[in-house]
This record gives structure tokens, C-alpha cells and sequence, in this order.
């Protein structure tokens, strides 16, 4: 296991925000020889405000203030081809993608990560909120979550290789947002006041179901009918791709209590709707699974389990687990399991593994 | 300090050029058109520029236009004149450079005929191609004197030849040929150049338009430039293009054996210690002295570029003036390369400060760099 040593190169990724260019200032200021990249990612001509001008020049102002070189540089097909095609066929099957856990598997963790090696670096660095722990025990890097429980990203990153793991640095993960402004404050970086980047950065203000349409190719998420619990047709709707498990609103149906979207058949263009009881599962099934030691948990482990970033953790055994999938039970029940969306497997801080769900699991009732 | 191989995207400003700016910066800051002594000094400093200007290319000075630099020169000679004539049809090249292509393209959307006379793989056009363009409805050939990524030399003589025969009028790009080459303007119509490209400073330039042209300004206001480009004279920034023409006029053979023997070295030297790479554009006469533009297989230009500069070594991939990261050149890809072997090309364009010390450092630090940019891991999702 490396340690990270003063004096060695990082490249860290600089999108212009306050948290990147902090991480950058950190690692200068540890004094490691520190080379900022900007990642062009998408060239599209949406009004996302992504990869534009203004923020690769924010990016390349902090790097002459903290006197480190700077690049930007192009990712647009990798991002295209592994990022953004998937998330438009990801909405046309009925299920609901998650871009950014993409983004950091297979751009700002491996394709990135080579591109730091071809400028000889030692390690890359991202202002990501989770932590990395070389542990002198088992001689593992590991991924916990970041000190600060409100601004913690272990979620999004738990399809990290390994081995790439093993050279991440992550300058912010034992900060809290509070601290990190106060820090580009006193590091005079001119973005310490810079609002949070939210929305996925490719979609524009028009929203994603407009960019799925717009990025189809013709091909959308197939039009069909809303049925209830008891198979009752209460409504119809132009497009899958305009519905996620858990949704509320938007359904067009009326109803005495709150109805939520339980299940979407791509197939049929059925979209289930029912009471907010009917969301809970006992367990879910989740495939390509990461296991950031190199194996699979053990069976019958007892986790902690996020299905959505914004969830609460819930506490599940494992009742099966391989290099293909692992199955989560959970007594307490699961609220809108999301075919698409990431369950992130978690012991006390230490991001164990995840996969990508591929459904719930019913109650047995 | 770098070594810098990037002189076609600029040079550095000449000691002397500075030091013949600085009063125009500082005492003597009176405008050139007013009519008290500060101004007229400044006068008498444009005009004596206008002359050095001519005498480089072998122009008259009252065919010399000063403008902000080569983009303008270029806009200022294809809009201004197509703006006064009835025939609307231009021929151009693919390889030409982005102020001259985007000028065109705007006109075309204005209701301009666009044709390009095809180049061969090393970027040569031949003036039998730019005739068989030509008919009645030609106004104007616009083609580079010499390209800014590959430094292929175009056969300039013969294309003006056939364009004065047909009454077309010929506008030749020669913002990199001007310092480099000994050139003479005689037989074209209108010729642009830039300042900084030879060690003068930025911000300047100048269109030649010969005596009989008619170019409409696209400034207008007091005046000045004969009407031609109107907006107060930039005094300093034409004494110091003055002054770069008369030093590069003086140096300009001395100038060409020198970086031909640089740029050998640095080609056979990059051939001998490198495997799999290719040179663009032409061999020796029908180049620049001072540009090598070569393709590393499995090298992106991006990558390189960057690896370089952590290295020490100033170079581009592509043009300068692209605006984007990543993009494959339009210049080798109308060579016919692939569009990979476009984004793997690397541009030296040496100077007159360069030496053969720096060139074998800069042959050592580029093996050494592809070297560990091909031992890179390339994972089967990453792009090529």
C-alpha cells in the first residue's frame, strides 16, 4: 500500500467550484507538485451551463492563483458513449439513471485517472466529500464517508476500481462545507462565494425528459396506461421515460390519498401507481456489483444500505452475494426501490461495495 | 524558462522592438491625427512604420492598412471585398486558417458561392486547381501564403498568374509567411500580416491592398487608414510592427538557414529515438524553416502538449486559435488523415532564439514523455 508523499505529482480535477479548488489549494499547500485538468465533458449546445467557458476560466484563474499548471482537457467521448447514452437508454426501459455514479466510474476515476499517468502523476485528487483509509491492518485503501454527514458523496462513489481507489486522494473529506468556504476565504481563491452546482450537468433547465426525448433518436419511452393496486386503469401517460418509482407528482391521476409510482414495465408502458405502503419492499436485487476489497461480503452480513443519495441508511442482511449481484433483505421494509439507482453497501463508515438495482423484492404478503 | 517551439502562435517581442515603443507609450503619447507637435510626431512615427511595413513585402506605404492583426487584415480583405461587387463567388482552401473560414462562411450564409480548390496529402494546391475554379462569377481567391499547423508553402506566383489572367482578384493569408520567407507582394491584389508573429507585439497588424482595389471599411468614424479602417492609430503597436519588418528584413536569410538546420535536427532526431511516428505536411523547400508538425501513434496532441509543458517544453497541437480542447485539426484532416492521427499532431514551429542545445533537450524530453504516455494503461472503455 502507498502513502501519498509531499513532493509527488496530483493531478486534481478542477471544475471551477469552490470544493475542487479547494482540494487543489490543500494539496498545494501539503506541498505535493499539483497540476490542475478541467474535463470537457459534453459539447452539447443546451443551456446546462456545463463544461462552459466561464467555468473552465474560474478554474484556470484559482490554478494561477495558487501558481500550479492547468489544462483543460477533452473527455466529450468517453462521457458521451458511458455517461450520457446510458442514461437516455437507462429512461427508455423504465428504469431511472444515475449519471454522476457513471461519470465517477468510468470518467473521473478511470479515463481521468489515465490521463494523470500520461502526465506522469502519482495520484489523482477530486473535491469530492468521503474519505480514503490506507489501512495499516489489512494494507487496503478503503472508501469511508465524508466527516461531514450532510454533504457526504461515499454513494456516488462506490464504483470506483480498487485499485484506482488505492491513488485517490481526497483533500475535503474530513471538512465540513462550512470549513471549506472559510478555507477558500482564507486561501483568497476568487470562487470562495460561488453558489453549489445541483442539477446533472447535462441536462438543461428544460429538463431531462426533454433531453431523453431530444437524445433518442427517435426512439422514446413507450406511451401507455396508469393502473392502480388492483389493476384498475386510472389514467394514461405519453412515455415511460417520464416516470421514476416514487414518484408523486405529475401523475395526472386523482385520488382521495397521495399515490405513488410502485413499479414501471418498460414492455407494456404500464406504470403501477398505489398507496405509499405499496412503495415499501422487503429487500431488493442488485447486479454489477463493485466489492472495493476485491470480494464479495459475506452472507448473512448485516449492513447498513443506501438506496438513494438523500436516503437514510437502512439495515439489511445479505442473503446472497457474488461477483454478478447481491440480494439485501431488510425487516423494516424499503421505500421506492428504483430499478437504475444505485444500493451502496455500508459498514459503520466504510463503504463495503454496491450495484445497480435491478428490482425490489416484494413483501412475501 | 520553457524552451519555446510555439513561434507560430507567437514570438516573442524583440528587445529592440520594445525599446522602440516605449516613448510612443510614454512622452510622446499624441494622437497622430491631431494638429499640434505631439501629434504630429506621432504621424511622422506611423508613417515611417508604414514604410518598413512596405519595404519587407515590396509594397508602396500608401498600400500599406494598419489594423488590430491578422484576423482583422483577413476580414477586412475578403468582407470588404465582396461588399462592392456584384460577382459573389469566392475560392479558398480547406486548410485555411479560422479568421479566414469563419469571414467566408458568413458570407456564404449572406447569399455567398463558396469553392474549395482541393491540396494534396502534404496541403499543396496547384495553380492549374485554382484555375479550374475560376470563371465569371469569381470575385476573389483567398488562399494562405503558407499554413500555420503543417508549413506547407503554396506556389503563390503562379496562383496570382492565373488569377490576373481570369481578372479575379487574388487575397493571400501570409500572417506566417511574412519573416519567415522572403516574399514580394507585386502581383497580388491584397496580403495579410500580423506583428506578433515576428517579434513584434500583439494587437497589430496590416492588410497590403494594392493601388487599384476597392476595400470597403468595415470600421467606420474619422477616417483614418485612408478611409479604409477607421479608429485612432495604435502609435506604439505600429512603431513596433515598424520595426520588427525592418529587423526581420535585414535577418530574413540568415533567419531561414538557421531554423532549417534546427528543425533537420529536430526531425531526425525525434525519427531516430522514437518509433511510430509520422510527419504532416512537406519536406524542406516547399515548407516553412520553422515548422515540424508530427503524429505519435497512440499519442494524443492534448496529452503531449501538456506533458510537454510540465516538461519544460512550450508546443500546440492544432491551431492556436481552436477553442476547444480535443478537437482533431481541420488542416490534417483534409490532408486525409483519420480522424485519430488529426488529434495526434504536434506542432514545433521554432525561432530565432532557439538552439541546438535546447533542440536536443527537446528531442530527450519528448522521447521520454511518448515513452511514458504509450506505457499508460488504456482501459477498454477509455477513447483512443
Amino acid at each position: 500500500m502507498r502513502e501519498p508523499r509531499p513532493g509527488e505529482r496530483v493531478v486534481v480535477g478542477m471544475s471551477g467550484g469552490v470544493d475542487s479548488s479547494v482540494a487543489a489549494a490543500l494539496l498545494v499547500e501539503a506541498g505535493f507538485d499539483v497540476v490542475g485538468i478541467s474535463m470537457r465533458l459534453w459539447g452539447g449546445t443546451t443551456d446546462s451551463g456545463c463544461c462552459s467557458f466561464d467555468d473552465f476560466l474560474d478554474a484556470r484563474q484559482v490554478a494561477a492563483r495558487l501558481g500550479i499548471p492547468f489544462y483543460v482537457m477533452d473527455f466529450r467521448d468517453v462521457f458521451t458513449r458511458n455517461v450520457v447514452e446510458p442514461f437516455v437508454a437507462e429512461y427508455i426501459a423504465g428504469r431511472t439513471p444515475s449519471p454522476c455514479i457513471r461519470c465517477n466510474q468510468f470518467v473521473k476515476f478511470a479515463s481521468f485517472w489515465e490521463r494523470a499517468q500520461e502526465l506522469g502523476a502519482e495520484w489523482v485528487a477530486t473535491g469530492h466529500y468521503a474519505r480514503v483509509h490506507r489501512d495499516p491492518a489489512s494494507g487496503e485503501a478503503q472508501l469511508w464517508s465524508a466527516v461531514d454527514p450532510a454533504k457526504d458523496q461515499s454513494y456516488f462513489l462506490f464504483a470506483i476500481e480498487p485499485a484506482v481507489l488505492a491513488r485517490t486522494l481526497f483533500p475535503l473529506g474530513e471538512l465540513t462545507k462550512a470549513e471549506v468556504r472559510q478555507r477558500a476565504r482564507s486561501f483568497g481563491l476568487p470562487v470562495a462565494e460561488k453558489p453549489e452546482s445541483q442539477e446533472i450537468c447535462f441536462v438543461s433547465t428544460a429538463g431531462y425528459a426533454a433531453f431523453v426525448a431530444e437524445h433518442a433518436n427517435g426512439r422514446t419511452g413507450r406511451a401507455g396506461h396508469i393502473v392502480d393496486t388492483d389493476g384498475r386503469i386510472v389514467g394514461s401517460h405519453d412515455g415511460v421515460h417520464r416516470f421514476t418509482v416514487g414518484q408523486r407528482r405529475g401523475l395526472g391521476v386523482s385520488s382521495a390519498a397521495p399515490l405513488y409510482v410502485t413499479d414501471i414495465d418498460a414492455a407494456t408502458g404500464t406504470v403501477r401507481v398505489g398507496l405509499r405502503a405499496a412503495t415499501l419492499a422487503a429487500g431488493l436485487v442488485a447486479a454489477q456489483p463493485n466489492w472495493l476489497s476485491g470480494l464479495p461480503v459475506a452472507r448473512g452480513a448485516r449492513l447498513r444500505m443506501k438506496i438513494r443519495s438523500r436516503f437514510a441508511p437502512t439495515e439489511v442482511t445479505i442473503d446472497e452475494s457474488t461477483s454478478e449481484r447481491f440480494v439485501a433483505l431488510s425487516a423494516q421494509g424499503l421505500p421506492a426501490v428504483t430499478p437504475g439507482q444505485a444500493a451502496v453497501l455500508y459498514d459503520r463508515d466504510r463503504v463495503v461495495g454496491g450495484g445497480w438495482i435491478e428490482r425490489a423484492l416484494r413483501p412475501a404478503s | 524558462m520553457p524552451i519555446y517551439c510555439d513561434h507560430n502562435a507567437s514570438t516573442p517581442l524583440r528587445t529592440e522592438v520594445l525599446d522602440a515603443m516605449l516613448p510612443y507609450l510614454r512622452e510622446q503619447f499624441g494622437n497622430a491625427s491631431s494638429v499640434h507637435a505631439l501629434g504630429s510626431r506621432a504621424r511622422c512615427a506611423v508613417e515611417a512604420a508604414r514604410a518598413q511595413v512596405a519595404a519587407l513585402i515590396g509594397a508602396r506605404p500608401a498600400e500599406i492598412v494598419f489594423t488590430s492583426g491578422g484576423t482583422e487584415s483577413n476580414n477586412l480583405a475578403i468582407a470588404g471585398v465582396l461588399r462592392g461587387t456584384q460577382r459573389r463567388t469566392v475560392v479558398t482552401t480547406p486548410i485555411e486558417h479560422s479568421s479566414v473560414r469563419e469571414v467566408i462562411r458568413g458570407l456564404q450564409e449572406d447569399g455567398c458561392r463558396v469553392r474549395e480548390v482541393p491540396v494534396d496529402v502534404m496541403g499543396r494546391v496547384t495553380a492549374a486547381a485554382v484555375a479550374a475554379q475560376l470563371d465569371d462569377g469569381v470575385v476573389l481567391v483567398s488562399i494562405g501564403w503558407a499554413n500555420n499547423e503543417i508549413g506547407t508553402i503554396q506556389p503563390i506566383e503562379g496562383i496570382a498568374a492565373v488569377c490576373r489572367a481570369r481578372d479575379v482578384l487574388l487575397h493571400v493569408d501570409a500572417v506566417q509567411a511574412v519573416g519567415k520567407i522572403p516574399l514580394q507582394v507585386r502581383d497580388i491584389d491584397l496580403v495579410s500580416i500580423s506583428a506578433h508573429k515576428l517579434g513584434g507585439p500583439k494587437g497589430v497588424g496590416a492588410l497590403f491592398a494594392r493601388r487599384d482595389v476597392v476595400v470597403r471599411p468595415l470600421l467606420v468614424g474619422g477616417g483614418q487608414e485612408r478611409g479604409v479602417r477607421a479608429g485612432t492609430e495604435n502609435v506604439a503597436g505600429i512603431v513596433g510592427m515598424g520595426e520588427a519588418c525592418r529587423l526581420a528584413a535585414a535577418e530574413i536569410g540568415g533567419f531561414g538557414e538557421a531554423c532549417v538546420a534546427l528543425r533537420d535536427a529536430l526531425g531526425t532526431g525525434l525519427q531516430a529515438s522514437i518509433p511510430g511516428i509520422r510527419r504532416n505536411g512537406p519536406l524542406h523547400e516547399d515548407c516553412l524553416p520553422n515548422t515540424l508538425n508530427m503524429s505519435f501513434n497512440g499519442v494524443r496532441g492534448e496529452a503531449l502538449v501538456a506533458a510537454l509543458d510540465l516538461a519544460g517544453v512550450a508546443v500546440s497541437s492544432g491551431s492556436a486559435c481552436a477553442a476547444g480542447a480535443g478537437e482533431p485539426s481541420h488542416v490534417l484532416l483534409a490532408l486525409g488523415c483519420s480522424a485519430e492521427a488529426a488529434r495526434n499532431g504536434v506542432r514545433f514551429s521554432l525561432g530565432r532564439t532557439n538552439t541546438l542545445d535546447e533542440i536536443e533537450r527537446v528531442v530527450a524530453l519528448t522521447a521520454s514523455v511518448v515513452q511514458r504516455i504509450r506505457a499508460t494503461r488504456h482501459a477498454e472503455h477509455g477513447d483512443a
